[in-house]
């Protein structure tokens, strides 16, 4: 399955179309932050090679973000793209739940 | 009187816990102060019953009052709705919102866009607030309705952990706040629990429906470290606001006045020592249905306004118009008085609010207008609103608060039977000043009205029953007729008036009669006089012509006595010549 997903979004590749597209807000480095920027980086090189973009944000360096991405929870992971746009708290330690987030699950 | 009050706490209970001014009318008579400055207060409530615009309240007043700057975070509505949705009260959230005094931010939760993937905080929320707070320097915060984090994140443990850590955090900031909470079931006051984290003001809204009638109340249900009002308080939200009364008047210091007010019937301040009523007193009319006691308020409220002064007529049962073209027919134009706004009418259905609303309501009306006089007209209608104790309990609050503002109030009450009871209805005889009961008097096939003076305190007023008619001239009041019938109204007053005035014209004419009677027998009498006296002149007459014939008898004997001589001795006719 994770396989099939990946093929059209290999296909697409060129168009950047299907480029994963993620947004981490964090606090600082906090234990939760650190842990779930580890975890995140780790899944990713583990599905995604090469096929993502992971922006992570310090919430305590801008917090008019805050407002703007009604962050309420961290950390917070935002899937800009491919749609639908999903959003994951936690330290993303639940992998299956963070794969089933992105889509990436093989259920 | 409450900041008296508070005076005297302070007094007494240095140091006294510090309080925020909520700036909601009555809220801070109640809390005597306002709620804790720098703590969370929690309100909850049943959804409908107003615990958003309280708290939004709270923040508004305290921005433009108190120059204190407020955060306002909602989690249920967005901002553009709230805005809307206090317009109508008057309050322009968006200028607020550009003049830096408020914040609002509306905190969006989707269970269903959010994924739970290990451990979180809500740090978040905390650098929201704490942005939005530091960036308008907020002194006040409303969390409207926290609870929502609940419905959008599974993780209690965290949530209540965090919750916790949030009113400690905002207790550091030192912002007042009210965290708003839907009231849950069992004897929990929310949902979640919030009192648990929140335990230094609570205070429960309340929304009940009574006999199909709502009525919101307010109750402090605990305040830590002061002293506060405990009963349940009703209160209104209307153009301008909440508005809370704390109307149970614990006192009986009123200031009296001796100053009369006149009913508007001379007839019946007559009655009333000549004067009329006592400035600031009560009245009471009470009577059976169709004796004018719309009519007795009516002229009160006209002779009011006649002398300048401000009239509030509160109608239960006749819409204004109805009564101006009513009263008409009296000859008391009413239209002229509104007119000149001196008179004020409030028409409406007992059944529109409940009791207390209808209190706070005409209290707000009352502290608008300042009015002289009131008159509600009838207070019998309010008891389809509440039982008899409550119409009763309202009224002394009613009274009390008129009587404090130095306000002369007229009540008109049905009194439901023919047999005048001597309690009213509602039970309020005992309370009024002036008692007029107007009563039918049914005798000789046709009703007629009379009218006397139950009671009247601290005066000498007239104990008689009167009649009281209505004309299309106005209303008087006319003496009963006291026959050996007993008292007589109506026709057969009028029917006795005429007989007497009958009785008056057949003397008159018995006498006039006498009068030609003696004036004949005078005039026999003369006569007969003047026949006597002729009469008797003419035997007079008789008399004297016997006495001239006897002299010229004499005479001439004598002649011819003196002839007869003179012929038989000449010589001695000189001698009797001589002697003669």
């Amino acid at each position: 399955m994770t396989e099939s997903q990946q093929v059209p979004g290999n296909d697409n590749n060129l168009n950047k179309e299907n480029i994963y597209l993620l947004r981490l807000f964090v606090t600082g480095a906090t234990p939760n932050s650190t842990r779930a920027i580890a975890n995140l980086k780790e899944i990713c090189e583990l599905h995604l090679k090469g096929n993502y973009e992971l922006e992570i944000i310090d919430v305590y360096q801008q917090p008019t973000i805050a407002e703007g991405e009604q962050i309420i929870a961290l950390p917070l992971l935002i899937k800009k793209s491919p749609s639908p746009e999903r959003r994951l708290i936690g330290d993303m330690s639940d992998t299956q739940k963070v794969l089933r987030g992105l889509s990436l699950a093989a259920t | 009187m409450t900041k008296d009050y508070i005076k005297e706490n302070i007094k007494y209970n240095q140091p006294q816990l510090p309080k925020t001014l909520t700036g909601i009318t009555g809220l801070d008579e109640i809390t005597e102060g306002g709620i804790p400055k720098g703590r969370p207060t929690l309100v909850c409530g049943e959804a409908g019953c107003g615990k958003t615009l309280l708290s939004l309240e709270f923040i508004v007043r305290g921005a433009i009052e108190f120059d204190e700057p407020g955060v306002f975070m909602a989690f249920e509505e967005k901002t553009e709705e709230l805005a809307m949705n206090v317009a109508s009260l008057g309050f322009d959230l968006n200028s607020l919102q550009a003049e830096n005094k408020l914040k609002l931010d509306y905190v969006h939760i989707d269970r269903s866009e959010i994924e739970e993937t290990g451990e979180y905080d809500l740090e978040g929320l905390f650098i929201r607030l704490g942005y939005a707070i530091d960036s308008i320097g907020a002194k006040r915060v409303v969390l409207d309705t926290i609870e929502s984090l609940f419905a959008g994140l599974t993780n209690q443990g965290i949530l209540r952990a965090e919750l916790r850590r949030l009113f400690n955090w905002l207790k550091v900031k030192g912002v007042t706040t009210i965290i708003t909470g839907e009231r849950g079931e069992g004897p929990s006051f929310t949902r979640q629990g919030l009192e648990e984290y929140v335990s230094d003001c609570v205070i429960l809204l309340d929304h009940r429906v009574v006999n199909q009638i709502s009525t919101r109340r307010l109750r402090i249900l605990k305040y830590r470290g002061s002293v506060h009002g405990t009963n349940e308080y009703p209160f209104l939200i209307d153009e301008d606001g909440i508005s809370v009364l704390p109307v149970t008047s614990l006192k009986l210091e009123k200031e009296v006045s001796t100053e009369r007010i006149s009913s508007g019937i001379p007839a019946l301040d007559k009655m009333l020592e000549g004067k009329g009523f006592f400035k600031g007193s009560s009245v009471l009319v009470s009577g059976t249905a169709g004796t004018g006691k719309t009519s007795i308020a009516a002229c009160f409220a006209n002779e009011t306004c006649n002398q300048k002064k401000r009239c509030l007529y509160f109608a239960f049962e006749e819409s204004p118009k109805q009564i101006i073209r009513n009263m008409q027919s009296i000859n008391v134009n009413l239209q002229k008085q509104v007119d000149e706004g001196l008179l004020q009418f409030h028409a409406m259905r007992p059944t529109l609010h409940g009791l207390e609303q209808h209190l706070v309501a005409m209290y707000k009306i009352i502290k608008n207008f300042k009015p002289t006089v009131v008159v509600l007209d009838p207070i019998t209608n309010l008891v389809t609103v509440g039982s008899v104790s409550e119409v009763k309990a309202m009224l002394i609050r009613l009274i009390d608060f008129l009587l404090d503002e130095q306000i002369t109030v007229m009540f008109t009450a049905l009194t439901l039977n023919n047999v005048v009871t001597e309690q009213t209805d509602e039970g309020v005889s005992s309370l009024v000043d002036t008692w007029l009961l107007v009563r039918d008097i049914e005798f000789n096939g046709e009703r007629n009205r009379g009218i006397y003076i139950m009671k009247s305190r601290g005066m000498k007023h007239s104990n008689q029953v009167r009649e009281f008619v209505i004309t299309d001239k106005g209303i008087d009041i006319v003496d009963v007729f006291l026959g050996p019938d007993g008292v007589l109204t109506g026709s057969a007053r009028e029917a006795q008036k005429l007989q007497e005035q009958t009785g008056e014209v057949i003397r008159k004419n018995s006498v006039s009669l006498k009068d030609r009677e003696i004036g004949r027998k005078r005039k026999i009498l003369e006569s007969k006089i003047a026949g006597l006296q002729s009469e008797f002149e003419s035997a007079e007459d008789e008399l004297n012509k016997i006495y001239v014939e006897e002299e010229l008898i004499k005479k001439v004997a004598e002649e011819n006595r003196q002839k007869m001589i003179m012929m038989r001795r000449g010589e001695n006719a000189s001698e009797n010549k001589n002697e003669k």
